[in-house]
């Protein structure tokens, strides 16, 4: 038997990725594989040094990417990944520093290091993967799960309002703040590429399926159903008002690139005192 | 940026003061920390001095923030800190457990004040001893060192770097608030006098590196993020490449080797202080600030014929329990005094392994002991 054609088969990401751990943990129709496939693509395609990149994440099913890239990665405590790339970002300024978190992670437990991190624009790319429920737990209410909907923790539907995160990652003071879906493959990687050239604090949330825990919960069973429902109930709206933009458990999803404005960050560039 | 930041000289400094001293000279560059009392001192030094030397000073939102904060810059290279003391203390302790499993140096200041919870602010205690060996989840293995005064707490800021350093692992100043607030002479040697322990550098090259693969001595050497070693590290049961395996062996071979690269290597980490121990029938044995006040009760009690020693603890931890156990061959009892409900004399009931007897003398924190109370209890062991 011929195998050599099969052996010299290469993921195309390979230099990004430790393929040696393949095949990841995620379940099947989840959208953490896409998401971490658009990253590393603008990655390749903005030719960032990838020896002066460092991932962190933290806990939870997003917090698993940081195992899976090779590069300088970190998968520190739950909530924290902020203020470790912090203290990682001001000992080596030089570093291209990219926080990947779950909705849990980065705006529960992490919430009051999300919205420091903001306020004090650190030069970092944020990336929020939410996917409204905790998934590596089992399918529990979280701080971003719609109202109404109905988790392991709240069978009877949420009583609770979620966060808007983009709104909140605004008023915090990010420089750059954009909402995808899953499904948005192309706006994704662009707005990844934007966030990743922006000095500053760069926000990005990805809407992303979870069809094992939020999605069979909540008449979306499968990651197609979730990615079809992406595709039929999202807006682009570049620009919108922030307020405006709450997600709900069967409304649109507004999504776009919300903030890119020019401001002071921190730590300074070298030898300078007004952060320009 | 950096300028000569050989301070040597004598200074009126108080504990707070001396330790940000000995921070700057040895070579910390990096502290994150919240405000709290009676350690904020220690942050306002820092503030000013680390920009002077080229460091960064950075008051973070919370105590969780600056724990991570200060693994994050160690792991950036840069000799790191913080500051705080008991609730501070209790809200660094999960990222004090992800510095040990990362096998991260860094230094925690802990400059005990009387509680539980809020407790007495402004007033001294010794309560955070055992949190400070147990309090994070799981099995490890950390150094605390506990200075009786400024000047010590200067050369013990030192060596807690040097220890971080040499074994990979997050080192606690336990001092007090009575040591962190007294002001006394220090003398800061000119840095050509001080001895600094560098980070162990990998041997290999960037393809063939191991995050986690040990030396002879069970510390790994560590790469800085950014030298293109792309290494990975997790929180997570690791291997030596830094990959989570989920298994009862992996958890064995790693946190084994986490405890013994301390326990192991105790002997060389250990230090103590012994008086008039030689021909003692009694001996003292205490730490910080109780110690101080412990030798003028010994004093005074061998003004009255009673052959009473001391053991000042300079490391707690590791505990040194072959010193006390040798002692207690030969004692009739040691006298444990101690700002607290009995914690250090737990480990020293432990050591003396039932050949000598143990006496607590526990008080709850705001001032410290009465001289006269460790008397009356020295009296109590010889009789």
């Amino acid at each position: 038997m011929n195998t050599t054609s099969t052996e010299t088969l290469k993921h195309p990401l390979e230099e990004y990725l430790r393929v040696d751990r393949l095949p990841h943990i995620w379940c099947p129709g989840c959208g953490l594989g896409m998401i971490l496939g658009a990253l590393l693509r603008s990655i390749e395609k903005n030719k960032l040094d990838i020896d002066k990149t460092a991932l962190i994440s933290g806990i939870g099913c997003t917090g698993r990417a940081a195992g899976y890239v090779k590069m300088d990665s970190f998968h520190v405590t739950h909530g924290r990944p902020l203020p470790f790339a912090t203290g990682l970002k001001v000992a080596k300024p030089d570093l291209k520093i990219i926080v990947l978190n779950g909705d849990g992670d980065l705006a529960a437990i992490g919430g009051n290091h999300f919205i420091h991190a903001a306020r004090r624009n650190v030069d970092m790319t944020v990336v929020c993967v939410n996917n409204f429920i905790y998934g590596m737990t089992g399918g529990q209410l979280g701080p971003t799960t719609p109202t109404k909907a109905q988790t392991t923790t709240s069978r009877q539907g949420n009583a609770e309002h979620p966060f808007n995160l983009p709104f909140l990652a605004g008023a915090c003071g990010a420089v750059y703040v954009a909402r995808w879906t899953a499904s948005h493959v192309r706006q994704m990687e662009r707005a990844f590429s934007e966030a990743l050239n922006k000095k500053g604090f760069s926000f990005v949330e990805i809407i992303s399926p979870c069809p094992t825990y939020y999605g069979r919960m909540n008449e979306q069973a499968t990651g197609l159903d979730q990615m079809r429902y992406y595709s039929y109930h999202s807006t682009v709206k570049h620009g919108a008002n922030l307020a405006d933009i709450d997600i709900t458990a069967d409304g649109q999803i507004i999504v776009g690139k919300f903030i890119d404005i020019e401001k002071p960050y921190f730590p300074l560039p070298q030898g300078e005192t007004d952060g320009k | 940026m950096t300028k000569n930041h050989d301070n040597s000289g004598e200074y009126f400094y108080s504990g707070d003061e001396a330790c940000a001293a000995g921070a700057i000279a040895a070579g910390c560059r990096f502290f994150a920390g919240y405000p709290i009392t009676p350690a904020t001192e220690i942050a306002e030094t820092m503030s000013e001095r680390l920009p002077e030397v080229g460091g960064t000073y950075m008051q973070m939102e919370d105590e969780i923030a600056s724990m991570a904060a200060v693994l994050g810059a160690s792991w950036g290279g840069v000799k790191s800190m913080t500051a705080t003391s008991g609730p501070g203390f209790s809200l660094m302790m999960e990222n004090i457990g992800l510095g040990a499993m990362l096998e991260t140096p860094c230094v925690v200041v802990d400059m005990q004040r009387a509680g539980p919870s809020t407790g007495l602010p402004t007033l001294t205690g010794q309560g955070d001893m055992m949190q400070a060996k147990w309090g994070s989840h799981g099995p490890y293995s950390i150094i605390a060192l506990s200075p009786a005064s400024p000047q010590e707490l200067f050369d013990l800021t030192i060596k807690a770097f040097n220890l971080a350093e040499q074994y990979r692992v997050p080192v606690l100043v336990m001092s007090e608030e009575a040591i962190g607030h007294i002001y006394e002479k220090v003398t800061v040697p000119p840095e050509s006098k001080i001895t600094l322990t560098q980070r162990r550098k990998p041997k290999v090259s960037q393809k063939e590196y191991l995050p986690y693969a040990p030396d002879a001595d069970l510390v790994p050497p560590m790469a800085v993020t950014g030298d293109g070693y792309r290494f990975h590290v997790t929180g997570l049961t690791h291997d030596e490449r830094g990959y989570p395996v989920m298994t009862a062996e992996a958890q064995h071979k790693l946190v084994r080797r986490l405890v013994d690269k301390i326990e192991n290597n105790r002997k060389d980490i250990y230090s103590f202080e012994e008086t008039f121990t030689k021909d003692a029938d009694v001996v003292v044995c205490s730490y910080g600030i109780s110690a101080r006040v412990a030798s003028i009760a010994v004093q005074q009690a061998r003004e009255i014929g009673i052959k009473v020693g001391i053991l000042r603890l300079i490391t707690v931890w590791p505990f040194p329990s072959e010193k006390v156990k040798q002692l207690a061959l030969n004692v009739r009892a040691f006298v444990v005094p101690e700002i607290n409900q009995g914690q250090i004399a737990l480990e020293v009931e432990r050591a003396a392994g039932g050949y000598a007897k143990t006496i607590l003398v526990p008080h709850m924190g705001g001032t410290v002991h009465n001289p006269e109370v460790i008397l009356e209890a020295i009296k109590q062991a010889a009789r």
